[in-house]
């Protein structure tokens, strides 16, 4: 019975089901990769002040200042099922208050085809360094370290950590607001 | 004009059913519904998530999620909240959940931990999305974290929300089909 109906029918999920293998090879085909690269991070100043952060509470929380320098090359992550790389920087530290502290400071979007070296020097962070507390002072284990998370055509969205991260510590000292 | 009426010949195939055969059409379709039902329900005690599979909704995630994107869910207590993980979370007074990055986290020594979102897209954080006075999330607020991603394929779900009545026209004839067509 090959009416018209019963054959657009048959072309249709003929390929539907193409291109459904199609994407599941190409995820298949990288499904195994490590999305693995070296990092440079260093920071050029860190200084730390006590300020309120309106947009939760007039209560002053430690709010830390610093520029860094990046050095990362995401052109070997790229491959026919990435369609954009997540970047971003984490400061992670401990305090009194919290067991596990992660900050994001900055991040960056990075296409399929566009530049994927990054080069910073004493560059700001991006959002706020705010503490959820009075901790930042004088803590002198802040790490820095750069992750990706891969956002594939279709796939898996795997989260990594870049290989190298920066530890360094803040002033004991507050810096007077007007600096 | 007769291979057009033609198309319409399986119509054919209903008068000519018994009632052995009628029988078997409507268990057949309650088949299909059933494992439908079944394979849903399967995916929810596996990634402990009470909607393994959504729908992205909103521009806010581009572009490394757009409109109709298929997100696949996992929701396992154990598995700690980290910056950079894409979570799917509610807030009280919105019924649609919301696809965002987590940007903040901070957690007690006891586990209790409260964290921050803002989408990929937007240039504010999340807090102006929260219930009014909400400042941070936490863990119970989760639907999900997004482990799994297939583009386009939500677009259909978009589009029947958009014209009910497309949605109707679609489930009527999926119905008939699956009544009537006789291998």
């Amino acid at each position: 019975m090959n009416t018209f109906l019963s054959r657009a029918n048959t072309i249709f999920a003929f390929t539907l089901s193409v291109v459904a293998a199609l994407t599941f090879g190409c995820f298949l085909s990288t499904a195994f990769e490590d999305h693995r690269a070296p990092v440079s991070i260093k920071t050029a100043k860190a200084m730390v002040k006590r300020v309120s952060d309106f947009s939760v509470s007039r209560e002053k929380n430690d709010l830390g200042f610093i520029t860094f320098d990046l050095k990362a090359d995401m052109n070997p992550l790229f491959n026919w099922n990435v369609k954009q790389l997540f970047i971003y920087l984490t400061a992670q530290y401990e305090t009194d208050n919290n067991k596990v502290n992660q900050v994001v400071l900055w991040d960056k979007i990075i296409q399929r085809g566009e530049k994927a070296v990054i080069d910073l020097n004493s560059m700001n962070t991006k959002y706020y360094f705010f503490d959820d507390g009075n901790g930042l002072r004088s803590n002198r284990n802040v790490t820095l370290s750069l992750s990706w998370n891969v956002i594939p055509n279709a796939g898996t969205l795997p989260k990594v950590d870049g290989d190298g991260t920066y530890t360094f510590e803040f002033p004991t000292e507050y810096s007077s607001s007007r600096s | 004009m007769m291979t057009f009426l033609d198309s319409f010949s399986f119509l054919d195939d209903v008068r000519r059913m018994d009632t052995r055969q009628l029988f078997y059409q409507a268990l057949n379709f309650a088949m299909i519904v059933s494992s439908a039902l079944m394979i849903w329900k399967g995916l929810m005690v596996h990634s402990g998530s009470e909607s393994p599979i959504v729908v992205v909704l909103s521009g806010s995630m581009e572009p490394a999620f757009y409109r109709g994107d298929l997100l696949f869910l996992t929701n396992y207590k154990e598995e700690p909240v980290r910056v950079g993980d894409i979570v799917v979370f509610k807030v009280e007074g919105r019924d649609i959940p919301i696809v965002h990055r987590v940007l903040k986290v901070h957690e007690r020594e006891n586990g209790t931990v409260k964290f921050l979102t803002k989408g990929d897209n937007n240039s504010v954080d999340d807090r102006g999305l929260y219930a009014p006075g909400q400042l941070w999330l936490q863990k119970k607020d989760i639907v999900g974290r997004a482990k799994g991603f297939v583009p386009y394929v939500g677009i259909v779900t978009i589009l029947m929300n958009d014209y009910p009545k497309f949605k109707y026209t679609v489930l009527a004839l999926l119905g008939v089909f699956v009544l009537l067509h006789r291998e």
